[in-house]
């Protein structure tokens, strides 16, 4: 039996110590949010936090999290960040197909919380590791340089 | 919110559910009595099924194939082509052969590997250049059109020209990328399937599936599911999957979900077309154009699908955006045994633009006048003849749309400053380039008349509250928005209280599919008239709904025969300039500064508008330089998104871009499409500002680190 918390509250699986943290997720927890758009770690859409650093939920074997704080969407929808990550998105136009989406709000979560005034430069490196085809990023990248702005002080 | 001028921007629809990750996409869904199905494929490019050898299968888990199939074996689109199910033959690496259908995923996919067909191999047809030379051969053009002035006058034309300058050009694959792979599922009722899924065209599966499933009209039902990225690649390709569902459903009595992993979806569905295109012009002693023919070679792929549409509008656009004193087109689609290609944003005109950029741009050089310039004498204007005898009827606003950039990019400034920063530095080098580009708005010809016919409906409630019932799909461009917008607009209703659900064909008419930048153009106008019609009804604390049909513009009669009259109804148009830096030690292209300046009619939505330019600007430039796809011995080797390189947020630069006013008569507060046009413009100004770097000229696209470090060489080598 595996033993962790998600979004802050302790929970156990006694699923394969193989399965990924992913499919866990999804199908045990029923927590949508994260996506899955490659299965291999290259576009990001199943970010999630363990231990506050931004992973792939999809490369990451679930006996490897024994333990260990995991966070999805789910568990930041009631946050003051998410609110000005939320509005900021809007505001911007960030958002299109939506897919990309909840994991492109866990690696600006992430960058702000890591760097709370990023360059837009940096904010491009940030969000490196997640692909969005339909914005061509720009309208993201302004979203998180607005979220910065507005939440000055709370990341 | 009330609604004072159409383009300001509002709050999306769907902001919210995708923000939060909580709106469910398909493989989010999960039916009683569900099982997945996973497809066993050929392995061989083009053979004969000898024999199919099934493992033992636990309880639960079953076998569907061709003899399940109620109806024709055939995926309804355009010709019967497409088998649901191989029959005796197979044609691709990857057609379909048979489902598994069972409860657990892992357990089919180790089934899966059990599975043995024996296919007796036959000698296929891998590339596009072994279909040309096979072109005689019975069966492998697949569709062709010929038009415009005769051979005759053109090498009558030939015969006196001081010159001849004959182009080969190439264009890649294309893969869609759409984040969300492709999805569907079929949910078993005892007097009705219904499928859902990820889709942009809810009544070319349901026609699918009628044919398919043999049965009445009630006995199936579409529902669109919130749909992640299309870009074409759901246009035609999900009514195959809905096909195996649902024929799976039936034969199993269960609801059967199929969503693909990355690299099936990369694998087996539909890509953009390579193609060949040919030019060949007369000029004059100073280089004018005299007289151009274009051919056009689509590689259709293993079976016809859409291309002969595709490889319509690659002609239409074979002359860009100008004016040819004498001109020639015919073009093929020509069968190879590959994974079958279909829709892509653009639908052939990326390839016509990007071929027909680069010759005028190669043309410019031999005359000696700046790029730019030389296109500018070419330029059409309005009540100019189109190459199939139309006519460009509206307003153009190119010229100005040019000035425009010329001022905005400092263009002369910057030209002279990359060239001393080009002689100063030996490795890297800056270029500018340009791209002069249209996209015809709706389905080409009389297709909306003829095939389409669509028909819009808004329900309102004794509450006041406005439903669109409506069959087209939002994924991602933002309609469940901009058209609701246009609705409230015209009933003075705050936007609020105008609702478009989700699209389910049990409750709204076929207002056609969501592709060939139609939808704010043609549905968006049918809205605005029932709309009208409502407003004019209106009356407080009733049910109340209206219907609208098309109503086509008369135009000169497009007659597909002769390949002759008004191709589109509108057109929207598109200028490109680019900044790059070439690193001639890697190859590597770094862009620095892309401006697009568009016309649209009007913008129904500022911040959408942007959001069109934007991600449609960044597919384009990666098409030109970043996303290369290759298929050897027919098989497509670029199974993970890094093996094929679409843009990350590291490769795309600021985009300056104007859109401007010029109100269409027949479209929404004069909207005209605007989804493909903000493609087409990238990779060709990126070639031009490449070749503006290096002083070379290229042949194709995509234009990759190892092409430019071969043309190097090889300049390297001319120049000893």
């Amino acid at each position: 039996m595996i033993k962790f918390t998600l979004n802050g509250k302790t929970e156990e699986t006694n699923a394969p110590a193989t399965t990924r943290l992913l499919d866990l997720l999804r199908d045990d927890f029923e927590l949508i949010g994260t996506k899955e758009g490659c299965g291999e770690g290259e576009c990001g859409a199943c970010s999630v936090f363990v231990n506050n650093l931004l992973q792939n939920s999809c490369l990451i074997p679930i006996g490897s999290i024994a333990g260990a704080e995991i966070q999805t969407i789910e568990g930041i929808l009631e946050t003051k960040k998410f609110k000005i990550l939320d509005e900021s998105y809007s505001d911007a136009g960030g958002v299109q197909c939506g897919y990309c989406i909840p994991g492109m709000i866990m690696a600006s979560a992430a960058l702000l919380s890591k760097n709370p005034h990023p360059s837009k430069a940096e904010i491009r490196e940030g969000i490196s590791g997640n692909l969005c085809r339909c914005t061509g990023y720009n309208m993201i990248v302004d979203a998180i340089n607005q979220a910065a702005k507005k939440g000055d002080g709370i990341w | 919110m009330s609604l004072k001028d159409i383009s300001t921007s509002v709050p999306k629809k769907d902001h919210s559910g995708k923000v939060s990750g909580q709106l469910p996409y398909i493989s989010d869904v999960k039916v009683e009595n569900m099982v997945y199905g996973v497809l066993v494929r050929s392995q061989v490019a083009y053979g004969k099924i000898i024999s199919i050898q099934l493992p033992n299968l636990p309880e639960g888990y079953e076998a569907v194939g061709a003899e399940d199939i109620p109806g024709p074996n055939f995926v309804k689109i355009i010709k019967e082509d497409q088998p649901i199910f191989a029959n005796e033959w197979v044609n691709y690496i990857g057609e379909p052969i048979l489902m598994l259908v069972g409860k657990d995923l892992n357990i089919l996919y180790s089934l899966l590997k059990e599975v043995k067909v024996i296919i007796e191999e036959h000698q296929a047809i891998y590339t596009l250049d072994e279909a040309i030379k096979q072109k005689s051969a019975a069966g492998v053009i697949m569709a062709s059109y010929e038009f415009g002035e005769s051979l005759e006058t053109v090498s009558a034309i030939e015969q006196g020209a001081h010159q001849i300058i004959e182009e080969e050009y190439d264009t890649g694959y294309q893969e869609h990328v759409y984040l969300e792979p492709q999805g569907m599922l079929a949910i078993y009722k005892d007097d009705e399937i219904e499928v859902q899924g990820s889709m942009q065209c809810l009544y070319y599966i349901k026609n699918a599936l009628l044919s398919a499933l043999a049965c009445g009209d009630d006995e199936v039902r579409v529902v669109q599911s919130p749909t992640g990225g299309g870009f074409g690649g759901k246009e035609e390709f999900p009514s195959m999957m809905a096909c195996h569902v649902a024929v799976a459903a039936r034969a199993v009595k269960k609801s059967v979900m199929l969503v693909f992993d990355r690299s099936e979806d990369m694998v087996v569905t539909t890509k953009r077309h390579p193609a060949k295109l040919n030019y060949r012009t007369a000029l004059d002693k100073v280089g004018n154009i005299l007289s151009l023919s274009v051919e056009i070679f689509l590689d259709g792929g293993a079976n016809v699908g859409l291309s002969s549409v595709v490889l319509q509008r690659a002609l239409i656009n074979s002359a860009g955006v100008y004016k040819i004193p004498h001109f020639h087109a015919k073009g093929y689609v020509l069968k190879t045994n590959t994974v079958p290609n279909g829709a892509f944003r653009g639908f052939g005109a990326p390839q016509s633009f990007a071929g027909i950029e680069s010759h005028l741009g190669h043309l410019s050089k031999l005359a000696n006048i700046e790029p730019l310039e030389y296109k500018r004498k070419y330029l059409v204007k309005q009540g100019d003849p189109t190459i199939t005898k139309g006519i460009f009827r509206d307003p153009i606003l190119v010229e100005d749309m040019i000035e425009d950039l010329l001022k905005t990019s400092e263009y002369k400034k910057k030209k002279q400053e990359f060239q001393r920063f080009n002689q100063q530095n030996l490795r890297y080098k800056k270029g500018i380039g340009t791209s002069l580009f249209l996209h015809g708005c709706g389905f080409t010809g009389s297709g909306e008349r003829d095939h389409i016919k669509a028909t819009v409906k808004l329900v309102k409630s004794k509450d006041g509250i406005v439903m669109l019932k409506i069959s087209n799909s939002d994924m991602g461009q933002g309609i469940l928005t901009t058209l609701c917008k246009i609705v409230a607009k015209e009933l003075d209703l705050p936007y609020e209280d105008v609702l478009y659900p989700y699209p389910d064909t049990k409750v709204v008419p076929d207002s056609g599919p969501t592709v060939a930048s139609r939808t704010t153009m043609i549905v968006g106008k049918l809205l605005e008239r029932a709309a009208k019609k409502l407003k004019a009804q209106w009356q407080s604390g009733v049910d109340q709904e209206v219907v609208e049909h098309y109503v086509h513009r008369e135009m000169i009669p497009w007659d597909e025969k002769t390949f002759t009259g008004d191709a589109y109804p509108a057109y929207s148009w598109g200028v490109n300039f680019v900044e790059l830096e070439v690193d001639t030690l890697t190859g590597n292209v770094k862009l620095e500064k892309v401006y697009g300046n568009y016309e649209v009619g009007k913008v129904i939505d500022d911040r959408i508008m942007k959001g069109q330019i934007d991600g449609g600007l960044a597919q384009g430039l990666a098409y030109g330089y970043l996303e290369k796809m290759t298929s050897k011995q027919g098989k497509i080797q670029q199974k993970s998104i890094s093996d094929y390189g679409p843009p990350t947020s590291l490769d795309v630069v600021p985009i300056e871009s104007k859109v401007f006013d010029n109100p269409y008569a027949d479209g929404p507060y004069g909207a005209k499409g605007a989804g493909e046009l903000t493609l087409i413009g990238g990779a060709p100004a990126v070639q031009a500002a490449i070749e503006d770097a290096l002083h070379t000229t290229f042949q194709q696209i995509p234009i990759t680190p190892e092409v430019i470090i071969e043309s190097l060489w090889m300049k390297e080598g001319e120049e000893g």
